[in-house]
């Protein structure tokens, strides 16, 4: 639905997940006290990923086709993380899945 | 207590931000402390952490795991906070541009901090430092 690249995480393809939160504030993203989530961001750099981690989340969706440095991704596979990349906005990205029926955290 | 772990922060080192966060995680999943306790200690953990990366030249961690709860001290040699009220205002931050392209600076870490904490204070001396203390109950 969005062109995504599976970056790293093949093995969550079938997962399936309920909620999705957009956003480039890492610290927004850290005050959501729900763990199942997709993140969307724009923001990528190890930091983004970081985030993931310490917010126990396992699917982010990097938009604009950003850059996923190897640094990013082996800190995701070691966390046993999914990562995509897709060459749309989060925009538009968000308006996609939040049509396919992903719920919004607020 | 049961442990204590500590780690050494270099200011303005933000590929390494968040990796005493990392470590600590690693060691509350490994003694089976409950997710919910595990999430409110990293994140307060991770934010303190960047804030020292942030702010400071350089700073110390310590995690104390007690038998009630964790206890975490974070200790930096900085510029301090000259008004500790108004820090920790959401929305109020002093964080360069290079911190916000990280995606923080927004004025969002210590009230951040003080919503996953039992209890929360914050020592600093202007042109010496920050002691941030923060202890989190088992539940």
């Amino acid at each position: 639905m969005t062109d995504g690249k599976v970056i790293c995480g093949e093995s969550h393809l079938n997962d399936s997940i309920e909620y999705a939160f957009a956003s480039d504030l890492m610290s927004d993203v850290l005050t959501l006290r729900i763990t199942n989530f997709l993140l969307i961001t724009g923001l990528a750099n190890i930091q983004s990923v970081r985030t993931a981690e310490m917010s126990d989340l396992k699917y982010i969706l990097f938009a604009r086709d950003k850059k996923i440095t190897e640094e990013m991704i082996e800190l995701a596979e070691e966390n046993d993380m999914m990562i995509i990349s897709t060459p749309y906005s989060v925009f538009k990205t968000s308006g996609i899945l939040y049509g396919a029926g992903l719920k919004p955290v607020y | 207590m049961i442990m204590e772990l500590e780690y050494k922060v270099e200011g303005g080192d933000f590929t390494q931000a968040g990796y005493a966060s990392s470590q600590v995680k690693k060691v509350l999943k490994q003694l089976g402390i409950n997710p919910i306790v595990i999430k409110r200690v990293v994140v307060a953990l991770y934010e303190a952490e960047v804030n020292i990366v942030a702010h400071a030249y350089r700073g110390v961690i310590t995690a104390f795991l007690n038998e009630d709860g964790i206890r975490l001290v974070l200790d930096d040699e900085g510029p301090g906070i000259p008004d500790i009220d108004q820090a920790m205002v959401k929305g109020y931050s002093t964080a360069s541009k290079e911190v916000r392209e990280m995606g923080f600076g927004a004025g969002m870490g210590l009230p951040n901090i003080k919503d996953n904490a039992d209890e929360f204070d914050i020592v600093s001396e202007v042109g010496k430092g920050t002691r941030l203390n923060i202890f989190i109950k088992y539940i």
